[in-house]
């Protein structure tokens, strides 16, 4: 699709989901709505990561989750509702935190990185379970309420929505301009041939630390977040099940695209709530469904949206370009078409 | 002869396990100088250049970059000192477009690589320059293409182009014909002739035609050592290379 066509539906997307509150749902599917613009946030995050820098992190959920916790921490044991203020000590933890991960996760590469880094998830994980002085415990932070934000309430099921919808608007924005930047395509070359970039002249390891740390800062805002949608922090929200499903949604979607997460965050909050109602197993459910991805679709569900619209609109998928989403894609001559001068 | 080398390698021994990869492997290239390095397969050709290039790191001895010892330096410092490489199998990212491709090599010495914020294409310049890159080897037609969907042969053009397009004082070239077709091969091997000697060329190949058509200085490893460094004119009439390379007959 041209670059102009998705940049239009998301705007109206935007602009449509921005009017869902007043539509008279049940209160219940904004709800959901708004987690699946938390859980998308996350899953941009990630894809950053997997998608674009090629670092599957297992580690996701902990700044996710630590983010979270320090905005419960902050209002409930030293008084500091404001939003603003609470906003900056959680990203300032989740980045913190990221700086430390990093530095030991990358040491490794491949399968040793993914191990590290759902250790690292394991011992954040371990903490909040363990250290009921600060985290209480498996009962986790619960007593602090949503701020106001610019003079806005959020207490509104209705509100609170509105406010997810423009963070995640932001983070989108921010995150299109990140891998569309000199910056961020180092970050895909990496992806793809690591020591070619460092041939190149290309300090492999300082540039996927920075993409690390990045991401852990997008967590962070989903955390914080999250944090406020529940009015309450456990040790779920940074437990291995978090990572793994934020990692699910990126996967379902389609790496590398950043609206596929999205999407697929949505199938995955919408999909667990639904299954939930009917059985207790729909971890099972959802499972099968990302292996039927995997062994069908390995593109996710951008991919076989991709494939339909090439269908649909009776272009050759195998043509050079049709598969770029985020690049232009400017008709260039199909092959044999152009011959080279010598 | 040390300072004014542009390559100088001391005594060099890699070993993996039980290998020995390179051992006590001297060589000295002058500036502006075409070298071959010739043997047969596993004689440790592809493990010097990752010794220059800074992939492996030698168990013993020095490697010297214009009189500065680079030993210890990782890849990336020292393609920032000018020492460009290809690879044996080509190696560029297949998902990404040509012109990315070209853009990544200049983008790698230009500080511009860590802005993060405004897209690519505000920096006319850089396409421009990898646009004029890849109409040198007729490729700007295909700028656009992802580099998957190249010809094999383009796709060594690419491959060499990138070390090209760092204006290198040291070019490591890995078999940059291998696996080509005879006119595409040729296309190549114009090019390097033909291109100004203000760069290092170190040339590893098999295919003895293009070596005697470029270089003008061989070595010859065999089991890790130098058994041989000379005009390629000695090398062909020596002895022990025409046993050990051409199979005893040439």
């Amino acid at each position: 699709m041209p670059r102009a066509v998705v940049a239009a539906t998301v705007v109206a997307a935007g602009a449509l989901a921005a009017l869902v509150p007043s539509l008279g749902l049940p209160q219940y599917y904004v709800s959901l709505l708004t987690q699946t613009w938390i859980f998308g946030i996350a899953a941009m995050s990630l894809d950053l990561l997997v998608g674009f820098t090629g670092l599957v992190s297992f580690s996701q959920a902990a700044f996710f989750g630590t983010a979270a916790y320090i905005v419960g921490i902050a209002q409930t044991q030293y008084h500091l509702a404001a939003f603003w203020p609470a906003l900056g000590l959680a990203l300032l933890g989740a980045v913190g935190l990221a700086a430390v991960f990093g530095l030991l996760a990358l040491r490794g590469e491949g399968v040793s990185f993914i191990i590290i880094t759902l250790a690292l998830n394991e011992i954040i994980w371990g903490l909040a379970y363990q250290w009921v002085s600060v985290s209480g415990g498996d009962n986790g932070i619960t007593g602090f309420v949503r701020p106001a934000v610019a003079g806005v309430d959020l207490t509104g099921t209705a509100s609170f929505y509105r406010f997810c919808l423009v963070v995640l608007l932001v983070c989108l924005g921010l995150l299109v301009a990140i891998v569309r930047s000199p910056f961020g395509l180092v970050l895909q070359g990496l992806r793809e041939r690591p020591r070619r970039m460092a041939a190149l002249g290309y300090n492999v390891r300082m540039f996927r630390y920075a993409a690390f740390v990045l991401a852990a800062a997008f967590a962070g805002v989903a955390g914080v977040l999250f944090a406020y949608y529940n009015e309450f922090v456990g040790p779920v929200t940074l437990s291995l099940d978090t990572t793994v499903q934020i990692l699910i949604m990126v996967i379902l979607g389609g790496t590398g695209t950043l609206l596929g997460p999205l999407a697929g965050a949505a199938v995955v909050v919408f999909v667990s709530n639904a299954l939930s109602n009917l059985t207790q197993r729909w971890e099972l459910i959802l499972g099968a469904v990302y292996v039927a991805i995997l062994l069908y679709a390995r593109d996710g569900l951008v991919g076989i949206g991709r494939r339909l619209w090439l269908t649909v609109s009776g272009r050759d998928p195998r043509r050079p370009g049709a598969d770029s989403m985020m690049r232009p894609a400017a008709s260039p001559p199909a092959p044999g078409d152009a011959e080279r001068e010598p | 002869m040390t300072t004014d080398a542009c390559l100088d390698i001391r005594g060099v021994s890699v070993r993996f396990g039980s290998l020995q990869a390179l051992d006590d492997v001297s060589l000295t290239v002058r500036p502006g100088e075409r070298r071959g390095i010739i043997g047969p397969n596993g004689a440790g050709k592809s493990t010097l250049f990752n010794a220059i290039a800074g992939e492996v790191m030698p168990s013993a001895g020095a490697v010297l970059l214009r009189g500065r010892d680079i030993t210890r330096l990782p890849p990336h410092r020292r393609a920032r000192l000018g020492v460009a490489r290809t690879f044996q199998t080509t190696m560029l990212c297949p998902r990404l477009r040509v012109i990315d491709n070209v853009m990544l090599s200049l983008l790698a010495l230009r500080p511009v690589r860590y802005q993060c914020l405004w897209p690519v294409g505000r920096y006319a310049g850089l396409r421009d320059d990898a646009l004029r890159l890849l109409a040198h080897v007729g490729l700007d037609g295909r700028a656009e293409w992802p580099v998957r969907m190249l010809g094999h042969g383009e796709q060594r053009q690419v491959e060499i182009l990138l070390a090209l397009a760092q204006r290198p004082t040291l070019l490591l070239l890995d078999e940059p014909t291998a696996g080509l077709a005879p006119d595409d091969a040729s296309l190549i091997t114009t090019m390097l002739r033909e291109y100004p000697r203000d760069v290092t060329i170190v040339l590893i190949e098999h295919d003895m035609d293009v070596v005697f058509d470029i270089v003008e200085h061989i070595t010859v490893l065999h089991h890790g050592r130098v058994v041989a460094d000379g005009a390629p004119a000695e090398i062909r009439a020596h002895e022990m290379v025409q046993e050990i390379y051409f199979g005893g007959a040439l």
